[in-house]
């Protein structure tokens, strides 16, 4: 499903963000990236999500080699995943329901079909009460869990999690990991960078762990 | 699909409305810039509407050879009075023109000083066609007649005035299309803002996998309707001077004997007028989208 080989990063100046990174995630795998900040972790997601491109090595999603994509594609790629931010990145313009309604509006959904979905987005995260309220008026926890009801509402094969825990106690950031692992069992693929060690060993689950750019 | 364009007309109607002032301004300058040559523009079709109504019989004079002697006259009154395209004839002898010539413009101490009349015999000749065309043809065939000096179509001022509405005319064009330039610029400095108040908008919206298209859109409902508005700004802007001009044109039109009255834009010219104003706002737009969006990078980290 995801597929690096030997990618590296280098940005202007030098600064070598990855070096000769190789991994691949099957379809419905949850996997971490841990490692401290500036280890890469945010680098590796914007060259899977194609924000950024590799300075050399090949990436690979759902078959498709990224250094081949034309640019009018990149879009049609994107749809591919549900990305959740560590700054959330939601329209305080509009309500939690326009919030959540915006990829369907990009992808072209049908009205109603598209706010019936929206309301089953935001009943699995809870927020089904709060879909007139202002993004403004959440708490820190209620954000986050907007920005996953919009990640997950187009049914995307892949979610990406940048920090998706790092402003919330353990109590909260439990319950949002419970949420993806349930979004994991119903066949989505989970990429979740963390730098929270603690959560990655209540989990269990497979991890990356980069170092200065390298995984180790 | 149409859904989205008629959500997206909408949205950008409420965002027009939610800004009064701003869209009152922009409105404003568009219709004052636009209200210019389209208000030249009618000015000149509806002097070009009062010239063709003037009634003017173009004439031709036909001067004799001083020694063409009577029997080219008869002649020539022969076959005047035969040919098809001509309408009436009437004679000036040389002696009448003379007089005509010291009574009218007041030159009789000149005419008395001459030791003799120098003007020839001539008629004046009106054709069944007003075509000009057709007019120099007819000019020309009977300058050619025996004992004809020379043939003279009188329609110099129609022909000047003609021209001079062309000119204007084409003064016009130039100044709208000079418009038009300026009006694309601010326009896509107007969306440009826009673009920067709603950047977050972009932002997401790519990351979660909008096309440029999908993003371009509401940009250009936004000038299309602006441009729309401005148009419609600038035809009441014409339709109240020509009602303000009126009151004036119309007393001097009747010191003419004339019930000439200016007339606002016909419909087909206002629709031409709001398509272009929207057209331009949409173009303003298109522009500033999408150099926008190519310069644009995904800020995230």
């Amino acid at each position: 499903m995801i597929s690096l080989s030997q990618v590296s990063k280098r940005y202007p100046g030098g600064f070598e963000a990855l070096k000769d990174i190789s991994f691949s995630i099957e379809k419905g795998e949850m996997v971490f990236v841990s490692g401290h900040s500036g280890a890469g972790k945010s680098t590796l997601l914007n060259l899977i999500a194609a924000i950024e491109p590799p300075s050399s090595g090949s990436i690979i999603i759902n078959g498709q080699n990224l250094a081949q994509l034309r640019p009018a594609a990149v879009p049609f790629l994107r749809r591919n995943f549900g990305l959740i931010f560590q700054d959330h990145k939601l329209l305080y313009d509009r309500n939690v329901f326009d919030n959540v309604m915006l990829p369907l509006e990009i992808t072209g959904f049908e009205r109603s079909e598209a706010a019936k979905r929206t309301r089953a987005a935001l009943d699995k995260v809870g927020l089904l009460e709060r879909e007139k309220t202002m993004p403004i008026a959440l708490s820190g926890g209620e954000q986050q869990r907007l920005c996953i009801a919009r990640a997950i509402v187009h049914r995307p094969s892949i979610l990406l999690a940048d920090e998706p825990t790092g402003n919330l106690d353990s109590a909260y950031a439990g319950e949002i990991l419970e949420m993806f692992k349930s979004f994991n069992q119903v066949g989505v693929t989970v990429l979740i960078v963390t730098h929270d060690e603690r959560l990655i060993e209540r989990f269990g689950a497979r991890t990356l762990h980069l170092q200065h750019g390298i995984l180790a | 699909m149409m859904g989205r364009h008629w959500r997206t007309l909408s949205g950008a109607l409420r965002r027009l409305a939610s800004t009064p002032l701003a869209t009152l301004v922009t409105v404003s300058v568009i219709g004052i810039a636009l209200s210019l040559p389209a208000g030249l523009y009618l000015l000149l079709a509806n002097l070009g509407q009062a010239s063709n109504g003037l009634e003017v019989q173009p004439q031709i004079s036909l001067f004799l050879k001083p020694d063409a002697g009577k029997d080219a006259q008869r002649q020539i009154e022969k076959q005047l009075r035969s040919h098809a395209a001509i309408k009436t004839f009437r004679f000036v002898g040389r002696d009448q023109a003379l007089k005509e010539l010291s009574a009218g413009n007041g030159l009789g101490d000149l005419a008395a000083g001459l030791p003799n009349n120098p003007l020839p015999d001539a008629y004046i000749i009106t054709a069944r066609e007003n075509d000009v065309a057709q007019m120099d043809k007819l000019r020309l065939e009977v300058s050619q007649w025996q004992g004809v000096e020379t043939a003279e179509l009188d329609s110099a001022w129609a022909k000047r005035l003609n021209a001079m509405l062309d000119l204007g005319l084409q003064l016009t064009f130039i100044l709208a299309a000079l418009l038009a330039f300026g009006l694309i610029a601010g326009m896509g400095n107007i969306i440009r803002l826009q673009i920067l108040t709603r950047q977050d908008e972009i932002e997401v919206s790519k990351l979660i996998g909008a096309t440029d298209r999908f993003i371009r859109l509401p940009f250009l409902y936004h000038g299309a309707l602006q441009g729309l508005l401005g148009g419609l700004a600038a035809w009441a802007i014409i339709a109240v001077s020509a009602q303000l001009l009126n009151l004036n044109v119309s007393r001097l039109a009747t010191l003419y004997g004339s019930a000439f009255q200016l007339e606002g834009l016909a419909l087909g010219d206002a629709a031409a007028l709001l398509g272009s104003s929207a057209f331009l706002g949409w173009i303003g737009a298109y522009l500033a989208v999408s150099h926008f969006l190519r310069h644009f990078r995904i800020s995230h980290h």
